[in-house]
């Protein structure tokens, strides 16, 4: 499985990525975690408004930070 | 770099600034004084009543406002009047903290309404955030504030027009023509109504707490003074009733995470800012390190090149997020006019030496330049304009 994390580098972006970490962990699943923070490669992944949560290459969440439980769902739905 | 160089430097730099510094001196100490003496007005008058509940209402909008709501507005097939009006005043609500603005604009720019409303957000987002006019009205005034936001907003339509003049055809066709991935959207278990008296409430609680002594004894303004405690104990209440009824613990749990996050990004920042605006330029009235003549000569009154220095020296600094304020409040202690103050505070955070960079990646160097001398034109002219009427 592959995730990306969307966001310049924002402690709101830090917050997704330590969420997704602990899904991961919880679910035992494994997962190449990237951090993309080059505006115009976020770009690529047309979103409105980072932290971006993008998995399997597909966007998953853009613009908030979402919840534990959703996290845990979106990579439930790609493994 | 690694982390142990880093730590190094750092030990360096402190080890250099102990040796060197005349501390013996009595400007010297009296710059220091004054910079804790600032800090301590800023501990006193500003943290608990404003900044507090500011960020408080920042963090409720990163939860529980959608940004899929206003982003449509944003998009490219939007209506192109609507776009410039939404994208002058979003800033409010999509650009709680500074990292998320140049993001936005990126994406309004290559993906959603072309470069007009993109370049008007870019300028007026900075300026318009929750946190920054609270701060703004309270340390530097109300009619500082009020220009500040309303300035903001009415030039950012203007340059968003003109960029549209100069460029827009051509951006139209390079431009491809997808709509946003926003993924799924948040989930929302309340009516729209209960949000906005939500929000309401909360904006009350922050503006009648720190409602200020009117110039008469007498009047409406007065008396609200005079009941400001009343008014917001009963506010608070009602906030609280709220919270209870309409809230899930899930969610409560969520906004208080998401304004630590703003606090612990943005707090620290400000005070180092507070401390070497007063370490710089002491407390009005009082002189520290920078003597006032010589800020006085340069942005004193309101002629133009007072205004045009504020305006272009503002657009090179970069702010911190909400740093702008203590150092506007040195600077206009130490003889600054209301104009060229105006201008400073309408360039600064809207751009600076890093985010030019992004801005020039991002449309390219013409585009950028032009962007950025209808900023500092326009700072000027405002400046100009407000030292005129008000100053």
């Amino acid at each position: 499985m592959e995730i990306k994390i969307l966001g310049p580098g924002c402690p709101r972006c830090k917050e997704v990525e330590k969420r997704t970490m602990n899904a991961l962990a919880e679910l035992n699943v494994a997962a190449a975690v990237d951090k993309v923070t080059d505006i115009s490669k976020i770009m690529e992944y047309k979103i409105m408004g980072t932290p971006g949560l993008v998995i399997n290459g597909k966007v998953k969440s853009a613009g908030r930070i979402p919840s534990p439980a959703e996290i845990k769902r979106y990579i439930q739905e790609e493994s | 770099m690694s982390k142990d160089v880093k730590i190094l430097l750092a030990f360096v730099g402190v080890f250099l600034a102990a040796y060197f510094i005349p501390f013996g001196r009595p400007n010297v100490q009296g710059a220091f004084a004054e910079a804790f003496a600032l800090l301590q007005e800023y501990a006193r008058q500003h943290v608990l009543l404003c900044l507090i509940p500011a960020f408080f209402i920042a963090g409720a909008i990163t939860v529980f406002i959608r940004q899929e709501a206003v982003v449509k507005y944003l998009g490219p097939k939007s209506n192109k009047v609507l776009a410039y009006g939404i994208a002058s005043v979003s800033g409010t609500i999509l650009a709680v903290c500074s990292c998320t603005v140049l993001p936005l604009f990126a994406g309004i720019y290559t993906r959603g309404a072309g470069i007009g409303p993109a370049s008007a957000f870019l300028y007026s987002g900075p300026a318009i955030n929750v946190l920054a006019i609270s701060l703004t009205a309270k340390v530097l005034g109300l009619k500082l504030g009020l220009a500040r936001a309303l300035g903001a907003v009415f030039f950012s339509v203007v340059i968003g027009l003109l960029m549209h003049v100069f460029f827009g055809r051509k951006t139209l066709r390079e431009r491809d023509n997808g709509d946003f991935g926003g993924g799924e959207a948040a989930a929302l278990s309340r009516p729209l109504w209960k949000t906005g008296l939500y929000f309401a409430v909360m904006i009350g609680i922050l503006v009648f707490m720190n409602w200020g002594k009117g110039d008469s004894s007498l009047g409406f303004w007065n008396d609200v003074y005079k009941a400001k405690w009343v008014i917001s104990a009963g506010l608070w209440a009602v906030l609280i009733l709220m919270l209870l009824r309409w809230f899930k613990r899930e969610e409560i749990k969520e906004w208080l995470l998401s304004t630590w996050i703003f606090t612990k990004q943005i707090f620290p920042l400000l005070l180092a800012g507070v401390f070497v605006a007063g370490l710089l330029l002491g407390r009005p009235g009082h002189e520290a390190l920078i003597p006032s003549r010589w800020i006085a000569n340069l942005v004193g009154g309101n002629s133009f090149w007072a205004n045009l220095f504020a305006s272009v020296s503002g657009a090179l600094m970069y702010f911190a997020t909400l740093t702008e304020v203590p150092i506007l409040q040195g600077l206009l202690g130490s003889g600054m006019g209301q104009g060229p103050a105006l201008a400073l505070l309408l360039a600064g955070p809207a751009l600076s030496l890093p985010s030019m960079i992004v801005i020039r990646r991002m449309m390219g160097t013409r585009k950028a330049l032009t962007y950025i001398a209808l900023v500092v034109v326009m700072s000027t002219v405002t400046g100009i304009l407000f030292g005129w009427l008000f100053g």
